[in-house]
């Protein structure tokens, strides 16, 4: 059977995807996050995820105002990188893992998750910058890709808990897929910021440092904390922290915290990463 | 962080999140408000389209139901009257993207200081928590232009 191999959560910043693409990993403003981040790139190389389930929010770029899915699952071959504005992200195409990704669809819808089916979209920073926080810049992926996309722009997203039940809903269905697919999820966004308005540039480094705690110690408890909450302690867009829950619901009640790491500033945001193991 | 459009009065009851200084909360009701607008700026996402807005700005924007405060706002780029009169930051970014701005330079220009001081502010750890909890705490402390 498939098996979940492990959990990362990260911020999907997109000037970490510019800053991989336009080769500045060595200059000084970039240097201490990527020191930080090797770790997971480490772990990563060992660990062979041969698919990655990928929480991820799209950002006004395959889905519009016109139609607001809370949750959204990819179940074509491939994803090709959206243009956001600027043309589209130099890097591969995402290939995606249509049978497991159908069984994920089946098996939520089954579970009371109701999932939006996607045959075609475009994937954008939210997903590609992860991707290239773990794998750098390869030739092709190493590892094929089921996106899970969350709205987290449009109010409300879904709550804390919502996403920490499908988490544990996915697992559910990982473990009844009937092949030996060495499975990573990843929570991405966040960590606190807030990109609009006149209280741009917010961050919360004491709120961060307590996320990455009980994510790892006291996941049902971060579960229920509510949107106002993220609204008001992690800055408007640090709201897509929820994700992160999703990841978490994925692992066992009790995991081991392989590698974590803070950072201020990647442009406007708190910078978190965090590697779980199944304890 | 000068705009001569007032911060609209929501049309419904009020939440919790509304004390929330210099944020404005995505949610139906802001949401109904710039539709046209956020439709508008998520339409740059394909080139066609920008070479289209970039020929004429006015010309492109009558094929949006834009309110006559809207299509100002857009031309005059107010990047914070945008988000008072319904825009959405992800939205309104695809504009600024057009104009070869960053997020950094809009955060400068909604929080009302200088791009340069909006960058050292990241530098330094970000716009503190500290007094931008909410309205209340804001007017006791000069909360916005801290470091």
């Amino acid at each position: 059977m498939a098996q979940i191999i492990g959990g990362i959560g990260t911020s999907h910043v997109p000037a970490v995807g510019a800053a991989i693409d336009h080769n500045k990993q060595n200059e000084p403003y970039w240097v201490p996050y990527f020191e930080k981040i090797a770790p997971v790139r480490a772990w990563v190389r060992e660990a062979k995820p041969d698919v990655c389930i990928i929480a991820y929010n799209d950002h006004a770029s395959a889905f519009s105002l016109a139609l607001i899915p809370t949750f959204a699952i990819g179940v074509a071959a491939t994803f090709p990188p959206a243009d956001e504005g600027y043309g589209p992200r130099q890097v591969p195409d995402v290939a995606g893992h249509p049978p497991l990704a159908w069984h994920l669809a089946e098996s939520l819808i089954l579970d009371e998750f109701d999932m939006t089916i996607v045959n075609e979209m475009s994937v954008d920073h939210g997903l590609t910058v992860p991707l290239s926080v773990m794998f750098d810049q390869p030739e092709e992926w190493p590892c094929k890709v089921v996106p899970l996309c969350v709205n987290v722009i449009q109010y409300p997203a879904p709550t804390g808990n919502r996403c920490y039940q499908l988490g544990k809903a996915i697992r559910r269905a990982v473990d009844e897929f009937p092949g030996d697919e060495r499975v990573l999820i990843l929570g991405t966004g966040g960590m606190s910021h807030q990109l609009q308005g006149e209280r741009a540039g917010l961050v919360n480094a004491d709120f961060d440092l307590s996320f990455l705690d009980r994510i790892v110690t006291d996941p049902g408890g971060q579960a229920a904390v509510p949107h106002t909450d993220y609204l008001r302690e992690a800055g408007s867009e640090g709201i897509e922290l929820v994700m992160w829950m999703i990841m978490r619901g994925a692992l066992d009640e009790q995991v081991r915290e392989v590698h974590r790491a803070h950072h201020v500033p990647t442009s406007n945001t708190s910078n978190g990463v965090i590697v779980l193991e199944n304890a | 962080m000068t705009t001569k459009y007032p911060r609209a009065t929501p049309d419904r009851a009020p939440r919790d999140y509304d004390d929330i200084p210099g944020t404005y909360v995505m949610d139906g009701d802001h949401s109904r408000r710039g539709y046209a607008l956020n439709m508008f700026c998520m339409s740059l996402n394909q080139e066609a389209n920008r070479d289209a807005f970039r020929a004429d700005e006015s010309g492109y924007l009558d094929a949006y139901a834009l309110t006559d405060d809207q299509r100002e706002a857009v031309l005059q780029r107010d990047w914070l009257g945008l988000l008072r009169l319904g825009g959405n930051i992800y939205y309104t970014f695809k504009l600024a993207i057009f104009d070869g701005l960053s997020m950094q330079q809009v955060g400068a220009s909604m929080s009302g200081i200088e791009a340069e001081e909006f960058q050292q502010m990241m530098i330094d750890g970000g716009r503190p928590i500290e007094g931008n909890r909410t309205i209340a705490d804001r007017g006791a402390a000069p909360a916005q232009e801290q470091h």
